[in-house]
């Protein structure tokens, strides 16, 4: 700290020792971006000047920094002017610091060299006052400029890419990636938490706006994944722990027991057909239908191998029973499996965890789980799917009472602040979707009661248009309350909505033989721990969170971490289809890249300072630093660290190199941060 | 009129929660007061304590160290250990007789741009109540350690 006083020697005097280096400062307008707030002119000016005694030679002002001729005007300076290191003041690194490293590069300066210092996300976008933002960018790049001197000329790592890729969720998100990479050519372990793959989709009845039947198009992509040679099928299967890094990731998968050996086992259905036990299905029939205690969840399951239910299996229980061994004809039951963990190697994960259902429960006033005839849209999906528990007759509570009115609540925990703030996408169009279906095979006077319609995509608001003029009737407002408790004799027996109509401005009471309640989506509810497990970020509500949210919406801040359907957010089955192709095409370029360039930001040990005080050993959680006995010393594995510099900071001998990060490039940019204050622009500490 | 004090802030941000909360809070163009200064480190782990010596030596009036929140950090853990070394880092400052309070640790998530501008500002208010630190300003003939140290361990 010799300098902690902070002045600095303002002729053109350096301090001994420090190399003769030829920087070059470039001040970004981001057009008014930047230019609006900071007044890029003087700032470039001032450091062409003002740092010139540090090594700035050149201080230039520019409109796009990012665009061709911007990157040219730095070309030419490392050429014609020697420059030894860049500092460009413009937008976030995270956008453009690829942008200004290849400019670099291309003019023969390694890209390493180069400082990316943002004066618009931290300075002109979050400041208003002229003059400080001016400072704080003059600050800030004198910052940049002490820190530039202290960097040395890197070389990226390059990782192989491991052909194979882990899908995880056998949605139609996991489904369409997992197809586009196997027909490739590259092989897929495709995960699944359920006994088959087909996620939501699989238990809808019609998809809209188009009405065909969600099983008639999902099933034969559920067939070519099954069938696919290249695509290894893990179902029942959860992911536990992911090692390493982009290109070489070891995943261990649970299998859970089946009890079923599935290379006996041919699905023929016998087992479930003679099983005694019938349990309510509260996954795939939402809790409307049975299944038997060894069950695939629907006919056209993919694989077609039966899961026992250990929990409610009458031999676990009682000991005896057996039923479904005595009658297997290939002797297929095998009560003795025990979960088993596989290990497998892949270069790229692409996660399709998919979304669950809203509990309807919570809102406690629309009376779901208290009122018999109060529906979710998920119960409603299975009802009027004829491989539901009703063959698709639409009937109340009792099983046979069909309905003469039907109330559709959207927004059912969702654009609401005493739940989820975000609008879930799909509710309004699958209303229109239950509208429709329950118009046409009951007869039934429908009602919608909305908060806005959102039918912004191809073909819906044509379906919105259509669902109006087959005569289903909208109420605007958000709806109070759906109660059991008539008033007059006319709602003797119903379900009252009440309702504000803010079109009438009145308030309602509309009496229903039944009410769907259109529930929004929500992450998985374990979506945090499994952002976790593969080290990715989620959003508040659990969201995964892309690397752009414009610009890379599949890719995450984890290299070789992808995302694709609902488990970023709620989307429709068109844009789970795209996104789940997308992350496949992703994937699909980087395996055939075969290798990768890594950021070259490690911890290495400078084996002569290292006294072999082990402080560091039990720091790094990727288990990268070892101790060699023999030597006395501490050896960081290049391949296993990460960089994050915990141990750089903790050891005592200063033994511990940060390539990228160094102290010395830390200090000296505190240092040079610390130059000016805020209104006298002046020296900080002088 | 009384001129209100500035302080001048050193702030250090982990590359993927709380820098990109800072992104985030740039491009919702959400207004924080501009006595921070950042510094990008790859995680919170990496700071080492010397960095808020140096920043307070070198005139900053408080220092902002942020992260992911706990249990969301990139590198898995490094976060808790960062919070180790603040929690030993704040009983040193106040043996030294600087007020703990200015060197502030906050948890900013990739999502929470909002969140990260509110901290910020709330910190530039505290900081501004304690008043300047005045820690750069060395008396000149008083020799500073660091520069005294070499020449003994030489001798």
């Amino acid at each position: 700290m010799t300098s902690g006083n902070g002045s600095k020697p303002q002729g053109g005097a350096r301090r001994d020792g420090e190399p003769q280096e030829r920087i070059g400062v470039y001040v970004c307008h981001c057009g008014t971006n930047i230019a609006g707030t900071v007044d890029v002119q003087e700032v470039a000016e001032w450091a062409a000047t003002r740092l010139k005694h540090r090594g700035v030679v050149i201080g230039r002002d520019y409109k796009f920094m990012c665009s061709s001729l911007g990157q040219e005007l730095i070309e030419k300076d490392i050429r014609e002017l020697g420059l030894t290191r860049v500092v460009v003041a413009a937008c976030s690194p995270h956008l453009h610091e690829k942008t200004f490293r290849t400019a670099c590069a291309r003019a023969g300066l390694n890209p390493f060299l180069m400082e990316m210092v943002s004066i618009r996300e931290q300075v002109s976008w979050v400041h208003t006052d002229k003059v400080a933002a001016t400072a704080k960018a003059k600050a800030v790049i004198s910052g940049g400029v002490e820190r530039v001197l202290h960097h040395a000329p890197l070389e990226p790592m390059y990782v192989p890419i491991h052909p194979a890729t882990m899908v995880v969720g056998g949605g139609i998100a996991g489904i369409q990636a997992a197809l586009e990479i196997a027909d490739s050519g590259s092989p897929v372990y495709l995960v699944e938490r359920e006994p088959s793959i087909g996620g939501h989709m699989a238990q809808f009845d019609k998809t809209f706006p188009t009405l065909d039947c969600s099983a008639c198009i999902l099933t034969p992509k559920m067939v070519s994944v099954g069938s696919h040679p290249n695509i290894t099928l893990m179902t029942w299967s959860e992911v536990e722990k992911v090692d390493g890094y982009v290109g070489n990731f070891t995943v261990s998968v649970r299998q859970k027991a089946r009890k079923v050996n599935t290379d006996l086992c041919t699905g023929c259905g016998i087992c479930q057909e003679k099983c005694p036990k019938k349990v309510i299905d509260d996954v795939f029939e939402a809790g409307l239908g049975y299944r038997k205690a060894i069950y695939t969840p629907f006919p056209q399951a993919v694989p077609k191998f039966p899961v026992m239910d250990v929990e409610n299996c009458t031999y676990y229980q009682k000991g005896t029973c057996k039923a479904c061994e005595k009658f297997c004809p290939t002797e297929a039951i095998d009560f003795d499996q025990q979960d088993e963990v596989i290990s497998v190697q892949v270069g790229n994960i692409i996660l399709a965890t998919g979304y669950d259902l809203f509990d309807a429960r919570r809102v406690s006033n629309y009376g779901y789980g208290r009122l018999a005839n109060v529906f979710t849209s998920l119960e409603m999906e299975r009802l009027m799917n004829a491989a539901g528990p009703t063959n698709g007759q639409i009937v109340l509570r009792d099983g046979k009472t069909v309905p003469k009115s039907v109330g559709i609540i959207h927004c059912v925990g969702s654009r609401d602040r005493n739940f989820n703030n975000y609008c879930s996408v799909i509710c309004c169009m699958q209303s229109l979707k239950f509208a429709h279906i329950v118009g046409e095979r009951t007869g039934a006077t429908v009602y919608n009661f909305y908060i806005d319609i959102r039918a912004g995509f191809k073909d819906y608001d044509e379906f919105y248009q259509r669902v109006i003029e087959e005569g289903t009737l909208f109420v605007r407002g958000k709806v109070a309350e759906v109660t059991g408790e008539p008033r007059i004799p006319a709602e003797q027996g119903k379900l009252i909505i009440q309702v504000e109509d803010t079109l009438a401005a009145r308030q309602r009471r509309i009496p229903v033989d039944m009410v769907i309640l259109s529930a929004g989506l929500e992450p998985r509810k374990d979506s945090k721990e499994t952002a976790k497990l593969f080290g990715i970020s989620c959003s508040a509500n659990g969201w995964y969170i892309e690397k752009h949210p414009k610009l890379d919406p599949v890719a995450t801040m984890t290299e070789g971490i992808y995302i694709a359907g609902c488990a970023q957010g709620p989307k429709d089955i068109p844009a789970s289809v795209a996104q789940g192709a997308a992350a496949a095409a992703r994937v699909m370029g980087r395996i055939q890249q075969k290798e990768m360039a890594l950021e070259p930001i490690r911890a290495s040990v400078i084996e002569e300072k290292c006294s072999g005080c082990r402080i560091c050993n039990g720091l790094c959680p990727y288990n990268a630093i070892s101790f060699h006995e023999d030597r006395m010393v501490t050896e960081i594995n290049p391949a296993l660290c990460q960089g994050c510099g915990t141990c750089v900071a903790a050891c005592p001998a200063g033994a511990i190199a940060g390539t990228g990060f160094s102290n010395e490039q830390i200090l000296s940019q505190i240092e040079g941060l610390l130059l000016l204050n805020l209104t006298e622009q002046e020296p900080v500490a002088a | 009129m009384t001129e209100q004090f500035e302080p001048t802030i050193i702030g250090f941000t982990c590359n993927w929660c709380s820098y990109r909360a800072a992104d985030l809070a740039g491009t919702a163009r959400i207004k924080y007061p501009p006595n921070l200064r950042l510094i990008r480190l790859m995680c919170s782990g990496r700071l080492d304590p010397t960095f808020v010596f140096k920043a307070l030596a070198g005139g900053a009036d408080g220092v902002l160290i942020t992260g992911c929140h706990p249990g969301e950090c990139h590198y898995l853990e490094q976060n808790y250990k960062a919070l180790r070394r603040f929690q030993l880092l704040s009983r040193v400052l106040q043996g030294l007789g600087v007020e703990p309070g200015r060197v502030k640790l906050v948890w900013a998530s990739a999502a929470e741009g909002a969140r990260f501008a509110s901290e910020v500002a709330t910190f530039v208010e505290e900081i501004r109540a304690l008043g300047p630190l005045h820690w750069g300003i060395a008396p000149a003939d008083l020799p500073i350690v660091s520069e005294l140290v070499p020449e003994e361990v030489v001798a």
